[in-house]
């Protein structure tokens, strides 16, 4: 009996180890964020608005939950974050989704396709493949727009952050491996455009689930009260059951 | 009236509604008077957590139905509007979700109860067919509501399974533009799959529930030791290995249902996309009909079957296998007329056959969510035929055969798939299809051929007059 219940716990956690994540990346970097870090929310916010939101919404989510979420006023949002007009040329309200101007139709002219929707991408592709995607752009004469990705191989993107981690080359190494190397530097040193990254990863990472920090102190609460319940029905179940022979 | 002495104990206001309508009857019928065997074990939480299950996916989802927008254009938003700008919808869409998965979880584990403990066996054959359409009915329902998110998933997954349908000769095309309603998966299937998993099928379900657990309790409840407890009464006519199921059993449910929520709700919490197996990353992306994903595994609870689907190469006819698979489970009661019930006094040859059932049904499941390698199809071949020869065994097992009987059916048997396999041989795969021939041989001559040249473990073991503890 005892044995059956072992085997059960033990075959259904061998089936949670299973199939996280997405395929195809080989080697992963590990983006390693703390989403209760409200600091490099903020910073990953700005930077997603000044270099991001021009071609890919958020649009499942509105400025002034995401300012309320990551510690930032209303007038900050206002000020900072909202670029679209409405139809009277006045700048949207900060309970506005966070939609772009750009038209669908213009930027699949320009890109081949669409720029994505990014609300949700940290749930799409996880943490670390968003990381090293964003490191891993690097100079392609080939391509249209004069850059390559090494996770996302033929990226219509262009190397959006190119003016602040400078221009990297694949180089193939002594053992025929191939590797990024940074050839040309840019505003930032390799490790500031690190944390710059991990920032706006960070960043959309709490955009995916704004309400995760919320679940998890809930649900501790929660363990913990049906853990009492739990008891209380195990005694009153005993109790009970004194007379069953 | 007044006159009549029992109307003045029964009185008040219990009594009245007793005399337009049968409350304490039906109270004592179902609960205070319905004498359960004392001796259910862990396996028995799992009916009542399946009704709880039920309740928990029809409450949340009514909350749910206040803000979906079952439209094409709204539809992939409105998941999220209730994710974000809806107080609590989290934890509505969540518990939702969650339920959909711990419903078939609960589901698989009362199934597998009943193979156990022999519960579809006479006089329960009906409980066991009402049981099984709703498993039916439960996919039908677990598979019009994952469209509804309409993501990647979702749209990539129904088309896979409603093009199913277009393999049927003759009618298949027009079949699926019925389904459909539309010539590709559109708005129009959106809709009357809403329709569907929030008021037809959840009516079939509750009617189908209520008539289980009608014909269970017109039979009474069997047990771990397959005895009927009834053949046992005392000199008031109560069994006497029965105990009243409230309040002995109900405050035993509540105990499962505490250590059911804490597992249900550490989900909920801590793990909401189940590690894929829930919440796929993939359904996160808006449905595009032009865009096709890479992969398009079902849903967990649905990948057994998928692989025996996947297991034969014409497509029409991995479509009947697969629905075979699930109708053979309806026939059960009629395969094994072994009269032991429980597996507890079930020869060594039976116990061995449930175990490499279940054991081949996660497979089949694990293997539904790989990539259709030739490694994978074989694999799923394999444990297909394992899957259908247990029902051949549920029948053979049903009393002890004779040496040369065994030994001819499991040479026919055997006979027939290495045909097979020889009539498919490719050389590139030859170790493959070689140690891949040995699962169901290895299967067949355990359950089959050992039993003669070791009569002890083909032979069932006395039944007890009474339970044990």
């Amino acid at each position: 009996m005892k044995k059956l219940i072992a085997a059960t716990f033990v075959g259904l956690a061998a089936l949670f180890m299973g199939p996280a994540g997405t395929a195809g990346a080989s080697e992963l970097m590990s983006a390693n964020v703390d989403i209760s870090n409200q600091n490099a929310l903020q910073r990953g916010a700005r930077l997603f608005a000044d270099n991001c939101m021009g071609c890919h919404s958020t649009k499942y989510e509105r400025y002034n939950r995401v300012g309320k979420g990551i510690g930032l006023t209303e007038e900050h949002m206002e000020e900072h974050f909202i670029f679209v007009t409405d139809e009277e040329g006045e700048p949207v309200n900060v309970g506005s989704l966070m939609e772009i101007a750009m038209e669908e139709d213009y930027a699949e002219e320009a890109f081949g396709v669409a720029p994505p929707d990014l609300t949700l991408t940290a749930r799409i592709h996880g943490e670390d493949w968003l990381y090293t995607f964003l490191k891993s752009f690097y100079r392609d004469e080939s391509r249209p727009l004069g850059a390559n990705n090494t996770v996302f191989s033929n990226v219509g993107m262009p190397h959006a952050l190119w003016h602040k981690q400078g221009w990297q080359e694949l180089v193939e190494d002594d053992d025929g491996n191939e590797r990024l190397e940074l050839v040309e530097g840019g505003s930032m040193s390799p490790s500031e455009y690190d944390r710059a990254v991990r920032d706006i990863v960070t960043y959309l990472s709490y955009l995916g689930e704004p309400v995760k920090l919320e679940r998890q102190r809930i649900g501790v609460f929660v363990m913990i009260f049906l853990a009492f319940f739990t008891l209380l029905a195990y005694f009153l179940k005993k109790e009970y059951w004194k007379d069953v022979h | 009236m007044a006159s009549n002495p029992d109307e003045k104990i029964q009185g008040g206001f219990l009594g009245w509604v007793d005399a337009r309508f049968p409350l304490s009857q039906m109270w004592n019928d179902h609960l205070a008077k319905y004498y359960a065997p004392k001796n259910f074990n862990f396996w028995y939480f799992f009916g009542s957590l399946a009704l709880l299950v039920l309740v928990i996916q029809i409450v949340t989802g009514i909350v749910l139905t206040m803000f979906y927008k079952p439209d094409a254009e709204l539809a992939f938003a409105s998941v999220e509007y209730i994710m974000r700008d809806v107080e609590w919808g989290w934890l509505i869409r969540y518990m939702h979700s969650t339920g959909a998965s711990m419903f078939f979880v609960v589901v698989y584990l009362h199934m597998f109860r009943a193979l156990l403990y022999g519960s579809y066996k006479k006089p329960r054959e009906l409980i066991w067919i009402f049981g099984m359409l709703i498993y039916v009915v439960l996919m039908a329902e677990a598979f019009a509501g994952y469209l509804l998110p309409w993501g990647q998933m979702s749209y990539w997954g129904a088309q896979v399974i409603v093009n199913l349908f277009q393999t049927i000769p003759y009618i298949g095309p027009e079949l699926v533009t019925w389904i459909r309603g539309d010539f590709l998966l559109s708005d129009a299937t959106l809709n009357r799959f809403f329709a569907l998993h929030v008021v037809a099928l959840p009516l079939v379900l509750i009617l189908l529930v209520a008539a289980h657990i009608i014909a269970l309790h017109e039979v009474g409840s069997n047990n771990p030791d397959g005895v009927e407890i009834k053949a046992n009464k005392d000199e008031n006519g109560i069994p006497k290995d029965g105990i009243p199921f409230h309040p002995y059993y109900t405050v035993k449910d509540i105990v499962g249902v505490g250590v059911f929520l804490i597992v249900f709700f550490a989900i909920v919490f801590f793990a909401p996309e189940g590690g894929g197996y829930f919440l796929k990353p993939d359904n996160f992306i808006p449905s595009d009909p032009l865009v096709t994903p890479e992969l398009i595994p079902p849903v967990w609870y649905f990948t057994s079957m998928y692989s025996v689907l996947r297991s034969v190469p014409d497509p029409f006819l991995g479509v009947v296998a697969m629905g075979a698979a699930v109708v053979i489970l309806f026939v059960i009661p009629w395969l094994d007329r072994n009269p032991v019930k429980s597996m507890r006094y079930r020869s060594f040859a039976a116990k061995f056959n449930l175990a490499v059932f279940v054991i081949a049904f996660v497979i089949l499941g694990w293997l539904g969510l790989q990539q259709a390698t030739t490694a994978v199809s074989d694999m799923s071949l394999r444990f297909s035929q394992v899957y259908f020869l247990f029902f051949f065994l549920l029948w053979f097992l049903s009393r002890e055969r004779s040496a040369w009987f065994s030994i001819l059916a499991f040479l026919v048997l055997v006979a027939i798939y290495t045909f097979y396999d020889v009539a498919r041989f490719d050389a590139d795969d030859a170790a493959l299809i070689m140690w891949g021939w040995l699962i169901p041989t290895v299967y067949l001559f355990v359950t089959m051929v050992a039993p003669v040249f070791a009569r002890g473990l083909g032979r069932d073991r006395p039944v007890p007059q009474r339970v044990t503890s």
